[in-house]
């Protein structure tokens, strides 16, 4: 068996605040094999972003890594040294974030943040690294990249920092990508086509990526596979069509009857009741019991990660598992 | 851009106009100086002659219109005690004051911003926590006093620096300087220190706050996660952005230095325009003291005009004429 590019293995990584301890993750384990997308989907303040700060080692105090290994080809990279671990980052991990208005610098040229980048890593010449981040904003579909790269950040639309971003992600042709919601900001055509290549580049170069979303129409057509986030845990693992025809956990069942689709149209869309719960001191049990339709006693434990056929598991006492209509065929029977 | 100085300058014209005329009617309610001037055993003949010779037998309005025909002439008028042009006297002292007043600057610059930035990046360290504490007696100790416990130590106690004058001098472009010696930086080091302190606690802590605030923003956090070395993150990323609140300040305070200088040049008898200043109010003597004023005045329009200049260079995002004239 080859080993996957990454394997996060229950993860936590909590914030010790003055006013208690935040549980950001509290255990997570998941893989991403060479040029496979993983959809990571929850709710906001599920964690999805601490999680990708966990993979590249960025996590500030109050925040900490307490435990749980994250192997990337096989080496923990939680033990790895710093000047080690600062070398990984942006060469073979690189990490894209949620807000484009805010990741570059804004009193530094693009041409100076992009040719640093190159040159943290590799050693090369201001020349060859200047050409390197032109190539790469080409490929992110940059049209005129000389004029671009002598810009400052301000002169760009945010679709366009989004864009050099992923450049400068792309930049070292790293084995890893996480990409936190990068499209969330952009208009719909953009987005679309930020992910055509997103997914195009995986396939060709077998770059393995984390796509960060809480907008389940996003994965659908991008990702292999799907670990849905409450909480700070995982509650679901499967293929992506296996989570969305058929969602074990009562979360996953519920945000798949909010996402809107063109045979609803018309009808008001299906709401989880309740919010994100507090991460501050979480209450033992599943943290899904207060807005879950089918909590009983039991629930008051808190649930194992069942397994549920190959690659596929959830964490619930009471899962829909056979017997329950397919999640798809029962919006599509309700449509009519 | 060319648009945008000359209408600054033709503001300053405005403005320096402004200042002449409140400076000139309150010298004239200060007190006369005829009596100071004219020896008491001067005859009346000999007093109205020397009050006709300075043209103080006229009502100061008519005074004035003659101090303004000859100012766009150039000619600020002649010091009543030294008996030459006010403009050369003041600018024969001016490269005293200037060499001071920059050398705290650089003094400020140079020791506040590493320090400012060292607090900024761990807030909690003990040595920051020194950094601070010894900002805020920066800020709160007189600078005469400190200026006076500097002699005290380092000149009469240890008896390591001088603590009078500007020592030898070289000539550098027809100017007379005091840094290019070793004698010159010794006499430089104490005063410069003294008027920079106040100043450096300003930098100290301009560069903390902002360092704290950029430390926190997203693109530090992504510059990191290109995998960057800490030592560029905190050379190039942090401080580029922290240069401009600092430099904008600065630049502003210069011109309160030269101002300030009159303490430290006083206390230290160097020989700068401060100095000159203090000795012509106790003289009355006018002509000097309204030139003093007004060339400080320009000198403050001058400075803010290049902080601005200085501003849309360090901020790519704030153009010339964007700037509020
Ligand atoms: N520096 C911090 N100090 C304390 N708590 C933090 C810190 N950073 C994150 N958290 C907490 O961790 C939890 C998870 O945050 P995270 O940013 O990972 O959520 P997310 O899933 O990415 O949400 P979103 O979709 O809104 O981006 C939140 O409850 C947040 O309050
Ligand atoms: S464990 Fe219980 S409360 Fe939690 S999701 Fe499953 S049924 Fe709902
Ligand atoms: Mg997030």
């Amino acid at each position: 068996m080859i080993t996957p590019t990454l394997e996060v293995a229950n993860l936590r990584t909590h914030f010790f605040t003055k006013n208690g301890v935040v549980k950001a993750v509290d255990g997570i384990s998941f893989k991403v094999d060479e040029g496979e997308v993983l959809g990571l989907v929850g709710e906001s303040g599920s964690g999805k972003t601490v999680t990708g700060f966990s993979i590249i080692g960025l996590v500030d105090p109050p925040g900490e890594v307490v435990d749980g290994g994250i192997l990337f080809h096989g080496r923990n990279l939680v033990e790895l040294p710093d000047e080690e671990m600062r070398d990984l980052r942006g060469s073979k991990i690189a990490m894209i974030f949620q807000d484009p208005m805010m990741t570059l610098n804004p009193v530094l040229r693009i041409d100076t943040q992009m040719v640093e980048a190159v040159r943290a890593h590799k050693n090369v010449s201001r020349d060859s690294a200047y050409q390197r981040a032109r190539e790469t904003l080409v490929a992110v579909g940059i049209a005129s990249p000389d004029e671009r790269l002598k810009a400052y950040p301000h002169q760009f639309s945010g679709g366009m920092r989004q864009r050099v971003a992923i450049a400068i992600a792309l930049l070292n042709e790293p084995d890893l990508i996480i990409a936190d919601e990068p499209t969330t900001a952009l208009d719909v055509t953009i987005q679309a086509q930020i992910l055509f290549e997103a997914q195009k580049l995986c396939r060709r170069t077998g770059t393995a990526m984390i796509w960060i979303t809480h907008d389940l129409t996003v994965v659908a057509g991008l990702a292999d596979r799907i670990c849905v986030m409450y909480a700070g845990r995982d509650v679901e693992h499967g293929s992506v069509d296996e989570v969305l025809d058929t969602p074990l956990h009562p979360y996953t069942y519920g945000l798949i009857g909010s996402v809107p689709s063109r045979n609803r149209r018309g009808r008001p869309l299906h709401q989880i009741p309740g919010m994100t719960p507090s991460l501050l001191n979480l209450p033992p049990g599943c943290a899904f019991r207060d807005r879950c339709p089918r909590a009983t006693e039991v629930c008051m434990e808190q649930p194992p990660l069942a397994p549920h056929g190959p690659g596929r598991t959830a964490r619930c006492f009471h899962p829909h598992v056979n017997g329950d209509k397919s999640r798809r065929a029962e919006m599509e029977a309700e449509s009519k | 851009m060319s648009v945008f100085i000359i209408r600054r300058l033709l503001q300053a014209l405005v403005v320096i106009f402004l200042m002449s005329l409140i400076v000139f009617a309150g010298i004239n309610i200060v007190g006369d100086p005829v009596d100071l001037l004219i020896s008491p055993e001067a005859d009346q003949a000999e007093i109205e002659a020397t009050i006709r010779r300075l043209g103080l037998d006229r009502p100061w309005h008519e005074q004035y219109g003659y101090f303004l025909l000859n100012a766009f002439k150039g000619d600020l008028g002649n010091s009543f005690i030294f008996a030459e042009p006010a403009l050369k006297l003041i600018l024969q002292r001016m490269p005293a004051t200037l060499e001071l007043a920059f050398a705290a600057m650089l003094i400020a610059v140079v020791f506040g911003i590493p320090l400012g930035m060292y607090a900024g990046l761990k807030p909690d360290s003990t040595t920051s926590k020194t950094i601070m504490a010894g900002s805020i007696l920066g800020f709160s100790l007189p600078t005469f006093w400190v200026g006076l416990m500097l002699i005290m130590v380092f000149a009469v106690m240890l008896g390591w620096l001088p603590s009078t004058g500007r020592g030898d001098t070289t000539e550098l472009l027809g100017i007379q300087v005091s840094f290019l010696t070793w004698d010159g930086i010794q006499h430089l080091i104490l005063p410069a220190f003294n008027l920079a302190l106040f100043k450096m606690s300003l930098v100290i802590r301009l560069a903390r706050a902002g360092t704290k605030e950029v430390a926190l923003q997203d693109y530090i956090k992504f510059a990191r996660a290109k995998g960057l070395s800490s030592r560029r993150v905190v050379l190039v990323h942090v401080a580029k952005n922290i240069m401009i609140p600092v430099v904008t300040v600065l630049g502003l305070e210069l011109g309160g230095v030269i101002a300030f200088a009159v303490v430290t040049e006083t206390v230290f008898a160097w020989p700068g325009m401060g100095k000159l200043l203090i000795d012509s109010i106790q003289l009355l003597d006018r002509p000097v003291v309204v030139a003093y004023l007004l060339i400080t005045v320009f000198m403050f329009i001058l400075i803010n005009l290049v902080v601005d200049i200085l501003y849309s260079i360090l901020d790519p995002r704030v153009r010339l004429k964007d700037v509020k004239a």
